[in-house]
């Protein structure tokens, strides 16, 4: 898809600007070229296609859709839901309370806390365009089963007494807020929540990128399988606890992850940095704590850690 | 109108009351601007995901920060 700026970003680094083809310099440069204008097409694309999608879908619909819905079969339709629907962590009173307050188990909106920003928009336009599409599949769909297994089990758990606003369930059946959009707004919002998005994640990109293009043409691939990549037994932890800080660096740190697959860091081990990236957010665990106790939220990231652990192990194991 | 800013106070929540002031300001006349901070106010409208605008009692808008123009639309098409 992208062999024509491979040739011409090619071109510029060894020709134009005259540095030596397979010299280090001359690598990192063609590789930082190629990979940054690479990567701000994708995630245009993606972003735009995606947020347009999902003005069709908000959480005000979800819970609709989720209301009656029995434990399991709701467990994994909140967690597909989580896919399609825009999310922002500092939504996440609002939606926490609001699905229980329509009576949906507590369980099934863990499912879609977990599954929600997994699936962001900047993460699986990076991995489709870092990583490929069974990559990204492989991604989203070990996603969806940490989503509904994790939920499943927080729900089986009765941990109810653990949130610390008292919410009074409503009666009867909810009714959905009607918005009507047109094409053309939809196209409009779309384009405006990409570019607000863009403005907030090139630095990272250029940054993440040029570690990696550092990385690419000067550090061996035997210091990186040493010390980043090997298969000694704490690397899957030790990638879910780095992981947990970088929420907001998912778009420089994917980069960088691509960079160190390709010199022999397992695949497994990058699965489980990503995916804790995303899911494992301090900042939205900081927000919940306002209505939930801390034991609550411990287990949910003790329970989902541990799920991302085994994807980590399992993937290392089997790729 | 009454005109309600539904939110926890989010950035995103006090940017939306900041452009419904200005869009107000250009509308004229005599509007009551309110900022719903309280939870419990929100989940009664069936809001979920916030910054919400709400003009006279009905929900126009979730989830999403909306430019000056936006606003002043539907305050008119009110």
């Amino acid at each position: 898809m992208f062999d024509w700026w491979e040739k011409l970003s090619g071109t510029i680094t060894f020709e134009l600007v005259g540095l030596v083809p397979k010299s280090q310099i001359g690598e990192a440069v063609h590789f930082f070229l190629f990979d940054t204008l690479k990567i701000f097409i994708l995630l245009i694309t993606i972003i735009f296609a995606v947020s347009f999608l999902r003005t069709y879908f908000n959480t005000e619909k979800v819970r609709v859709y989720l209301q009656g819905k029995s434990e399991f079969s709701g467990n994994v339709l909140a967690s597909l839901f989580g896919i399609i629907t825009p999310f922002c962590s500092c939504s996440a009173i609002p939606l926490f309370l609001g699905f229980l307050q329509a009576r949906i188990p507590m369980g099934i909106t863990f499912s879609f806390l977990i599954s929600a920003p997994l699936n962001n928009e900047v993460a699986i336009a990076l991995l489709f365009g870092l990583f490929g599409w069974k990559i990204t599949a492989i991604y989203i769909g070990f996603g969806l089963v940490v989503a509904i297994l994790g939920g499943y089990i927080i729900g089986k758990m009765k941990l109810e007494q653990y949130i610390l606003i008292p919410v009074t369930p409503m009666q009867g059946e909810l009714e959905d807020v009607k918005i009507e959009l047109s094409a053309a707004q939809r196209a409009k919002e779309a384009w405006d929540y990409t570019t607000d998005i863009f403005k907030k994640i090139y630095l990272y990109v250029f940054i993440g990128v040029g570690i990696g293009a550092f990385i690419h043409g000067f550090v061996p691939a035997e210091f990186i399988a040493k010390y980043a990549g090997g298969d000694a037994w704490y690397a899957v932890p030790l990638a879910v606890l780095l992981g947990i800080p970088m929420y907001s660096n998912a778009a420089g740190v994917l980069p960088l992850v691509d960079v160190l697959t390709s010199k022999g860091m397992m695949l497994g081990t990058a699965l489980a940095f990503m995916m804790s990236i995303t899911a494992l957010s301090l900042p939205e665990a900081m927000i919940l704590k306002r209505i939930l106790h801390v034991k609550l939220i411990a287990i949910f990231f003790g329970i989902v850690g541990f799920g991302i652990l085994l994807v980590g192990y399992v993937f290392n194991y089997i790729l | 109108m009454k005109i309600e800013i539904l939110g926890t106070g989010c950035a995103k929540c006090k940017a939306l009351e900041e452009v419904t002031k200005q869009a107000v300001a250009q509308l004229g006349g005599f509007h009551q601007v309110v900022k719903v901070d309280d939870i419990m106010e929100i989940m009664k409208y069936n809001v979920v995901s916030t910054p919400a605008l709400v003009v006279d009692g009905i929900v126009k808008s979730t989830g999403k920060l909306l430019s000056e123009t936006e606003v002043l639309e539907m305050l008119k098409a009110n």
